[in-house]
């Protein structure tokens, strides 16, 4: 058993899907995301045993209906996605759902189906992708569709294009998701065989009727080899860590608080929305000025609490070296306010 | 209602504390029942809007060649968030293309209630434009807290932390969500089972689960009617009623429903006006609210200081006429970021310009030698009061309220080619889905 494996204990590792790697780039600097993530720890039960618990459901209505939108475009072998596609007359392989002992088979196959070449549509295809030195499966939730020798990404979502516009949000998460199918697709085949532009299928205005929008996601793909490639040196990161550290779910709070308190965390509110243990990491940086957003972090550099940002500005607390510009202008801050507050 | 964007579970609307009217579609997914929501909300709503409609006033135009009426006071709807705003805009999107015959009939309401909706939340997109606030935001502009946006942008966790503190804002964040997105675990545990069985316990739910936000929000109102009115307000609620009562003529002309996209001369008209609109709120925030002003004098584009020496009778012969232009000297120890020949402004006195002579540093700062010029009367000697004294504290910004005009735009039909060319020479008026 490696240490990578020994940080999570005896549960099985968390799988990989587009989500997780593509939430993986959004706090680069985040050492504990990324070692937790490497080592598979489930993070929603880790953040329940610490007394942390996060709100990370998703609502039954919402999956309701992006299932029914996908179920509506896949019937009768998918007529309605060629027709989108204009791909009347090309097959349609869904290589099935998952499970985790024929995972190997249904990676061999998909390799054959794409290799041939044949224009068509594959859904289910499952991909690997190295991340932090280990090669994960990829949850399937895509097609690949493949015309004239080039395969093309194909998502599904159920959030509404209306009247050409969409929830930017979604549609740059929907990208990053899409890239990182791009990336597994090209270590399956060539880098020129998969193309850098991916078609989002989406409901359009106010009904379900389908429609097509090609995104073009190379900046993405640069970000996510940028961010995966800095996820390598998780492994260096990991041997580094003191013997003791563990992240099995099956030790006590204390334990594991204290294992946590090894690997530095970079904690920002937009963590909120896209980790699992970003209310116990909130809590561990509450008074610092990271917690108040980036903004204020930029603003405030160098000043790493909001105790220290005070005393600087009453000038109670002697500035270093390097705080002696951010102190005049804090004094400067706080003598407005005063005279404004007056 | 989670996933669909624009199909509303429930509202709570009303014009006083004490009654709150509750609507609720129960099979969010049915159309009749989304509509017949539509036309319930406008029996409540339609006539509070057009309430406004009784008293008109006569305004100057053209340098008072000609007179135009605009309505004395103008309708105002709060929301929780800016999440509501764009419901609101969603919503009237869906409604106000509705037809009142063919496969799904709605009464005239739905459509005038979708153009009423589609006005609101347009005029919400204006900065400074107070027909269509929301809480958070409203909240957020007077009170801060210590806690990020983002947690900001609960109501409940922003208003407990306004007045209880932080302990019961982090308390709050468990609590009830203001919308118009409800909480997954909510929707999975509480909602889907209620409405699987169609119970008649949903409208009860669902207020039990609407009226702490209901509360907040008439709590934030009086938090904020606590503030004393910024001198700039009026002027800025005399264009949100010049707004109403130009949409009121269009609707009694039968106007059109608003189109689903601004051509591309319209859509550059709207942009320059947002443009200048947020130039101008940003100044008259500085100008109305010293907290606001501290942060530009933080900056070095704006200065206090004291008047140490002022010529009020200096005139500058130098042209074809002589004209009135006093001098004055401020001693300043604050950061000064502006050059020689730069026209600043002071607050008190907002219709007079002042030039930057020269700036001399000393010990303790600068020394801001400036020329005075208009808000004097027309005579060669000032108004009394109308030059600053030696001895006055006064306050000088790069700022300034001057009248921007607008660029003048091509008619629709001289559209460039590079822009679209005219609107129709392809089908942009198509009936919508």
């Amino acid at each position: 058993m490696n240490r990578i494996d020994r940080l999570r204990g005896p549960a099985p590792a968390k799988r990989h899907n587009a989500r997780t790697i593509a939430a993986l780039t959004g706090n680069p600097g985040c050492d504990r995301r990324a070692v937790l993530d490497a080592a598979g720890v489930d993070k929603v039960r880790l953040s329940e045993r610490i007394g942390f618990p996060g709100d990370f459901g998703q609502s039954r209505f919402a999956l309701a209906r992006g299932n029914a939108f996908e179920a509506m475009l896949k019937a009768d072998g998918g007529a309605m996605l060629r027709t989108l596609l204009s791909a009347e007359k090309a097959g349609y392989d869904d290589l099935g759902a998952d499970a985790d002992d024929t995972l190997t088979a249904r990676h061999a196959r998909t390799r054959e189906l794409l290799a041939a070449g044949d224009a068509g549509l594959v859904d289910h295809p499952l991909l690997t992708l190295p991340v932090a030195g280990q090669t994960v499966y990829l949850e399937p939730d895509l097609i690949a569709f493949q015309r004239s020798g080039q395969v093309r990404v194909v998502e599904i979502k159920s959030f509404a294009i209306i009247d050409g516009q969409a929830d930017s949000a979604k549609v740059s998460a929907a990208a990053i998701q899409a890239a990182v199918y791009v990336l597994a697709l090209r270590r399956l085949l060539d880098d020129e065989r998969v193309s850098h532009e991916v078609t989002l299928v989406c409901p359009e205005n106010f009904s379900l009727n389908p429609v097509a929008v090609v995104i073009d996601v190379r900046k993405q793909l640069s970000t996510l080899r940028r961010q995966l490639s800095r996820l390598e040196s998780v492994s260096a990161l990991i041997d580094a860590l003191p013997p003791g550290v563990s992240f099995d779910v099956a030790l006590p709070a204390s334990t594991l608080i204290s294992s946590l308190s090894e690997v530095a965390a970079r904690y920002a509110p937009e963590c909120l929305s896209t980790c699992e243990l970003s209310m116990y990491c909130r809590s561990e940086a509450a008074g610092t000025t990271g917690s108040l957003g980036r903004s204020v972090r930029e603003a405030l550099g160098g000043v790493e609490t909001v105790e220290d940002v005070l005393a600087l500005a009453s000038g109670t607390l002697p500035p270093a070296d390097d705080q002696t510009e951010a102190a005049a202008l804090l004094q400067a801050a706080a003598r407005l306010r005063d005279e404004a507050l007056s | 209602m989670a996933g669909e964007a624009h199909a509303p579970l429930a509202a709570m609307a009303g014009t006083s504390v004490r009654d709150p009217r509750l609507f609720v579609v129960r099979q969010p997914r049915n159309r009749d029942e989304r509509f017949g929501f539509a036309a319930d909300l406008a029996e409540l709503l339609l006539p509070y809007l057009t309430s406004f409609q009784g008293l008109t006033e006569a305004v100057a135009v053209d340098r008072g060649r000609d007179v135009r009426h605009r309505f004395t006071d103008a309708p105002q709807v709060w929301l929780p968030n800016t999440g509501g705003i764009d419901f609101l805009r969603l919503f009237g999107r869906s409604t106000r293309f509705r037809r009142l015959d063919g496969d799904y009939p709605v009464p005239p309401s739905v459509p005038l209630l979708g153009q009423w909706l589609t006005f609101l939340a347009s005029s919400a997109e204006v900065p400074g434009s107070a027909l269509l606030p929301n809480a958070v935001q409203a909240l957020g502009l007077h009170w801060a807290t210590g806690q990020s946006g983002a947690e900001d942008a609960h109501l409940g966790s922003l208003m407990a932390w306004i007045t209880e503190g932080a302990e019961a804002a982090r308390q709050a964040e468990t609590g009830p969500v203001a919308g118009p997105a409800t909480d997954p675990a909510f929707d999975n545990g509480v909602l889907a089972p209620l409405i699987a069985d169609a119970s008649p316990d949903l409208p009860t739910v669902l207020r039990e689960l609407l009226l702490p936000t209901w509360n907040q929000m008439w709590h934030a109102l009086e938090l904020l009617a606590g503030l004393p009115e910024g001198g700039r307000v009026g002027a800025r609620w005399d264009g949100d009623r010049d707004a109403y009562t130009a949409f009121v003529q269009h609707l009694e002309e039968g106007g059109a429903p608003q189109p689903r996209r601004d051509g591309a001369v319209a859509a550059a008209a709207r942009l320059q006006r947002l443009e200048n609109a947020a130039t101008r709120y940003a100044v008259q925030r500085a100008f109305d609210d010293p907290l606001v002003m501290a942060e530009y004098r933080l900056a070095g584009s704006a200065f206090g200081g004291v008047v140490t020496l002022a010529n009020p009778d200096r005139v500058d012969d130098t042209g074809k006429r002589p004209v009135l232009r006093p001098r004055i000297m401020v001693a300043t120890s604050e950061p000064v970021r502006v050059e020689v020949g730069a026209a600043l402004t002071s607050p008190a006195r907002p219709s007079q310009k002042a030039r930057v002579i020269s700036l001399t540093p000393t010990p303790t700062g600068t020394d801001v030698l400036l020329e005075l010029s208009g808000g004097m009367g027309r005579k060669l000697v000032a108004d009394p009061g109308s030059v600053p004294a030696v001895g006055e504290r006064l306050l000088l910004t790069t700022l300034s309220e001057a009248y921007r005009p607008g660029s003048a735009f091509p008619d629709p039909s001289d559209t460039p080619w590079t822009h679209g060319g005219p609107p129709g020479s392809h089908d942009e008026s198509a009936q919508p889905a």
